[in-house]
C-alpha cells in the first residue's frame, strides 16, 4: 500500500457514487428500531422502481438523533427522515421523483445539528463503517501514510503536545504527556491499549464512534504506536456492544489485508497489530490497572499507583491507555495540525467534546460541541429542554463517579475545570437530563447501590463504605434516619473518598456530595425529628434542626441535650 | 506475556460432547496461554450457555491454571453465569436514563408477574429474568432486551404482553 493505492481506492470510491444517495442510520439506536429492514426496504424499492444505477443505499453509522430512528438522510437535498417505517420505502424512493411522501421530515437547520461541531463525529452518518473503501473516501489514513513517511515519532509527540488534546476518558490528562513518558521509558516491548469499557450507564459516545467509524481509532491507535513504540495493541472493548465489536473485527481484517495493519505499514518498517479483548461486564475495568488484569485475563482488581502504565504496565511493561475519543482526535490533529486543533475550545480544554443526551430531554441523541459550549446551550437550544413543558431539575455528568449540575448553574461552560468546581466531572461524556418528578436522594442511592455492586472489594473502604453509605441513603428515603444519620453519612461520603484505593471508590461518594450540596433541602425533608421520645412532636421538626451546615464528618450530634 | 505451555496431550472430554472439540480448538487457536481464559471462557458460555463446575474443571486442565483461578475469574465478571438460563431471556436496562425513564416501573411488573426477583429463573426454566448496567441504548430509553432484541421505549404493559407471548407458546 502506499500513497498512490489510496488514492486511487479513493477515486474509484467518488467514481462509482451515484447522483442519489440514501443514508440509512445502522447504529444501535436504530438498529432497535428496525433500521435493518428499512434499509432493505428501500434497496428493494430502488431495484423496483428501476433507480439501481441513479441510487446508492448505504449503511451508515449514527445519525445522531436517536430519539426520531429509524433515520434516512438524502443526498444531495439534505433532507432528514424521521421514524421510517419499512413499508414507507416506497414512497420516500418515489420522492426523489418528485413524488410525494407522508414521512416525516426532520430539520437539518435545528440547532440540534447546527450548533454541532464535527471532529471525532466528522464520518459518522457519512461512510460506511463495514467498507475500508468507504472511510479512505472520506481521505481515511492519510494521517497514518504522513506520520510513518514524513514524521519521526518525536515529531508526532510534539504534535499532541502542542495540540493541547485530553483525555476524553473523564479525567482529562493531558494526552501529550502520556504519550512522551511512553515513549521515553525503555523497554524491548511496549504496548497500548484503547479503553473501549464504556462503563458508566447513560453514556453512548464510545458505542457510536466504534460502531460508526472503526477505522479512525484503529488509524489513531497506530499512530500513537508508532509515535511511543509500540508493537501490540488491544482494545479492550465490553461484551454488551457486540455490533461495535462486530464492525472492528470487520475493519482489522480488512486494514490488515490492505497492509494497513500488521507487519510492514505502509511498507515501512514498522509493523503494529490490534486484538480485541472484549470485557465480561465489570464496570471496574474502566479503570486503568485493572482493565490490564483483565487483558491479562485475570479478575479486574486494581492496583495502587504509581508506578503509572506508562512506565509499568501490561505484562510490566510500559503501556499506553488511551480512551476510543481520544484516539479518534488522532488523525485529524495530524492531517490539519496541532495549530488548528488548539484553536478550538477553551484555554485550558482544546478541541471539541461528544456527549450523549438522554433521561428527560426532547432531542435524545449523540451531539458534539467545541468545549466551552455553556450546558444551557446544549441542554435547552440544542436538547429542546425536558418534555412535556417540565423544567429541567438538573444535568448528570460523569456517571456514577460525577454529579448532578442543579438548573441555576446551567449557563457553566462544559470544559474540564468548570465541571469541577461544580462537585461533578467531564466524565466520559454522558449527559443525564432530570426534571422535578426526579427525587435526588433516589438519584444519590441509585448510584450508590450501582458502586456497591460494582465494588470489587479489594480494598475496604470501597467494599464496605459503598454498603453502609447505601443503607444510610436508604434509611433516609424510607424516613427512618435522622440529622444524626445525615451528618454519618458525610463522614463516611468523606472517609471512604480519600482512602479508597482506585477511582471507582474515590469518586464514589460524588453523586451523593453533589446532591447534598446542591438540594440538601430535599434530604432534610425526609429525615425524622431526633430522639422523637424526647423531642417536642410539633409536625415537621426535621427541618428545624438541621445538622450543623457544611461542615464535614464530626460536627457532634445537633440538640442532643433533653 | 507468558509462554505458551501447550499440553503434550491434550485433555479430551470423556462425554464425548463435540462442543468440547470446538472449545479445545479455541484454546489452541490462543496457544493455551493463560491470558486468553477470558476469552475461553466467553466461547465456552457462548457454546453451552452457562458454566458448570464439569466445564470450568475441562478449561482449568486445558490451560493448566489452578482451579481457583479459573473460578475466581468466572465469578467475578457479570457477564458469566454458572447456573443455565431459561428458555427466555429479558434483560432490563437499568442504565440510568433508562431509571429516570421508569424502567423500575417495567421491572417490577416484569417481577410480580413472573414471581421472581431480578437475576432468577422461573421453576419451569422458561423465563430468566435479568438486569443490565447499561446498554448504551439511553437514547430510546428505556430499553429492553427480550432474548436477543433491544426494544425502545418500553413500558410495563408491553413487558408483560411480550412475557405472555413468550410463557404460553408451546415448547
Amino acid at each position: 500500500m502506499l500513497l498512490d493505492d489510496l488514492i486511487r481506492i479513493k477515486e474509484q470510491e467518488l467514481a462509482a457514487r451515484k447522483p442519489f444517495q440514501l443514508r440509512c442510520c445502522m447504529a444501535a439506536g436504530c438498529m432497535s428500531a428496525n433500521s435493518q429492514a428499512v434499509k432493505e426496504g428501500l434497496e428493494q424499492a430502488v431495484k423496483a422502481a428501476g433507480l439501481s444505477d441513479r441510487v446508492e443505499v448505504r449503511g451508515v453509522g449514527c445519525l445522531r438523533l436517536c430519539c426520531q430512528g429509524p433515520l434516512v438522510a438524502v443526498d444531495p437535498a439534505g433532507t432528514l427522515y424521521q421514524k421510517v417505517a419499512p413499508e414507507a420505502a416506497a414512497s420516500l424512493v418515489a420522492s426523489l421523483n418528485g413524488g410525494e411522501t407522508a414521512l416525516e421530515r426532520g430539520d437539518p437547520g435545528h440547532p440540534f445539528f447546527k450548533e454541532q461541531m464535527s471532529i471525532v463525529l466528522e464520518n459518522s452518518g457519512q461512510i460506511d463503517p463495514e467498507r475500508i473503501e468507504s472511510y479512505i473516501a472520506a481521505d481515511g489514513y492519510l494521517a497514518l501514510r504522513q506520520v510513518l513517511r514524513e514524521m519521526r515519532p518525536q515529531d508526532v509527540v510534539n504534535a499532541m503536545i502542542k495540540s493541547g488534546l485530553r483525555g476524553r476518558g473523564g479525567a482529562g490528562y493531558p494526552t501529550g504527556l502520556k504519550w512522551t513518558t511512553v515513549a521515553k521509558t525503555q523497554s524491548t516491548r511496549k504496548f497500548v491499549i484503547c479503553n473501549a469499557d464504556e462503563g458508566d450507564p447513560g453514556a453512548f459516545m464510545d458505542r457510536s464512534v466504534l460502531e460508526s467509524d472503526p477505522h479512525r481509532v484503529l488509524e489513531g491507535m497506530t499512530i500513537a504506536a508508532y509515535a511511543v513504540g509500540a508493537d501490540q495493541g488491544f482494545i479492550y472493548v465490553r461484551a454488551e456492544y457486540p455490533l461495535a465489536i462486530s464492525r472492528l473485527q470487520i475493519a482489522i481484517r480488512q486494514a490488515k489485508q490492505l497492509g494497513l495493519l500488521g507487519s510492514g505499514v505502509f511498507e515501512s518498517p514498522f509493523s503494529f497489530n490490534i486484538d480485541i479483548r472484549i470485557g465480561a461486564g465489570a464496570f471496574v475495568c474502566g479503570e486503568e490497572t485493572a482493565l490490564m488484569a483483565s487483558v491479562e485475563g485475570r479478575r479486574g482488581s486494581p492496583r495502587p499507583r504509581p508506578p503509572f502504565p506508562a512506565e509499568r504496565g501490561l505484562w510490566g511493561q510500559p503501556t499506553l491507555i488511551n480512551n476510543v475519543e481520544t484516539f479518534a482526535n488522532v488523525p485529524p490533529i495530524i492531517t490539519r495540525g496541532a495549530d488548528w486543533f488548539a484553536r478550538i475550545g477553551t484555554e485550558k480544554s482544546k478541541g471539541t467534546k461528544v456527549f450523549a443526551l438522554a433521561g428527560k430531554i426532547n432531542n435524545t441523541g449523540l451531539i458534539e460541541v467545541p468545549m466551552g459550549t455553556p450546558l444551557r446551550k446544549i441542554v435547552e437550544v440544542m436538547g429542546g429542554g425536558a418534555p412535556a413543558g417540565n423544567a429541567v431539575k438538573a444535568v448528570q455528568t460523569g456517571g456514577p463517579s460525577g454529579g448532578c449540575i442543579p438548573a441555576d448553574a446551567l449557563d457553566t461552560p462544559v470544559d474540564y475545570e468548570s465541571l469541577t468546581k461544580l462537585g461533578s466531572i467531564m466524565g466520559s461524556g454522558g449527559m443525564i437530563v432530570m426534571d422535578q418528578t426526579d427525587r435526588m436522594v433516589d438519584v444519590a442511592r441509585f448510584f450508590m447501590e450501582f458502586c456497591m455492586d460494582e465494588s470489587c472489594g479489594k480494598c475496604v473502604p470501597c467494599r464496605t463504605g459503598t454498603v453502609q453509605m447505601h443503607h444510610l441513603l436508604s434509611n433516609i428515603l424510607e424516613g427512618k434516619a435522622t440529622g444524626r444519620d445525615l451528618a454519618r453519612l458525610e463522614e463516611l461520603c468523606d472517609l471512604v473518598r480519600h482512602t479508597s484505593l482506585c477511582g471507582l471508590g474515590q469518586t464514589a461518594p460524588n453523586p451523593v456530595l453533589s446532591t447534598l450540596r446542591f438540594f440538601r433541602s430535599e434530604y432534610l425533608e425526609l429525615l425524622r425529628p431526633e430522639e422523637p421520645a424526647a423531642a417536642a412532636p410539633a409536625g415537621p421538626g426535621a427541618a428545624a434542626e438541621p445538622p450543623s451546615g457544611g461542615a464535614p464528618a464530626c460536627s457532634g450530634p445537633p440538640g442532643p441535650a433533653s | 506475556m507468558q509462554a505458551a505451555v501447550s499440553p503434550a496431550s491434550p485433555p479430551v472430554h470423556p462425554s464425548g460432547d463435540k462442543r468440547f472439540r470446538i472449545l479445545e480448538t479455541v484454546m489452541k487457536r490462543h496457544q493455551y496461554k493463560h491470558d486468553s481464559l477470558i476469552e475461553v471462557l466467553h466461547k465456552a458460555q457462548e457454546l453451552f450457555g452457562y458454566l458448570d463446575n464439569d466445564l470450568l474443571l475441562f478449561i482449568t486442565h486445558s490451560l493448566r491454571l489452578p482451579p481457583s483461578r479459573v473460578y475466581g475469574v468466572a465469578t467475578f465478571y457479570h457477564y458469566f453465569t454458572l447456573k443455565p438460563k431459561g428458555a427466555h431471556t429479558c434483560v432490563v436496562c437499568m442504565g440510568t436514563a433508562c431509571y429516570v425513564k421508569g424502567a423500575k416501573a417495567v421491572l417490577a411488573a416484569l417481577e410480580e408477574a413472573a414471581g421472581i426477583k431480578a437475576g432468577e429463573t422461573t421453576p419451569d426454566n422458561q423465563l430468566s429474568l435479568l438486569t443490565a448496567r447499561c446498554i448504551g441504548a439511553c437514547g430510546i430509553a428505556p430499553a429492553v432486551v427480550y432474548d436477543t432484541a433491544v426494544t425502545p421505549r418500553q413500558s410495563p404493559d408491553a413487558a408483560l404482553k411480550w412475557m405472555r407471548t413468550v410463557t404460553n407458546a408451546p415448547k
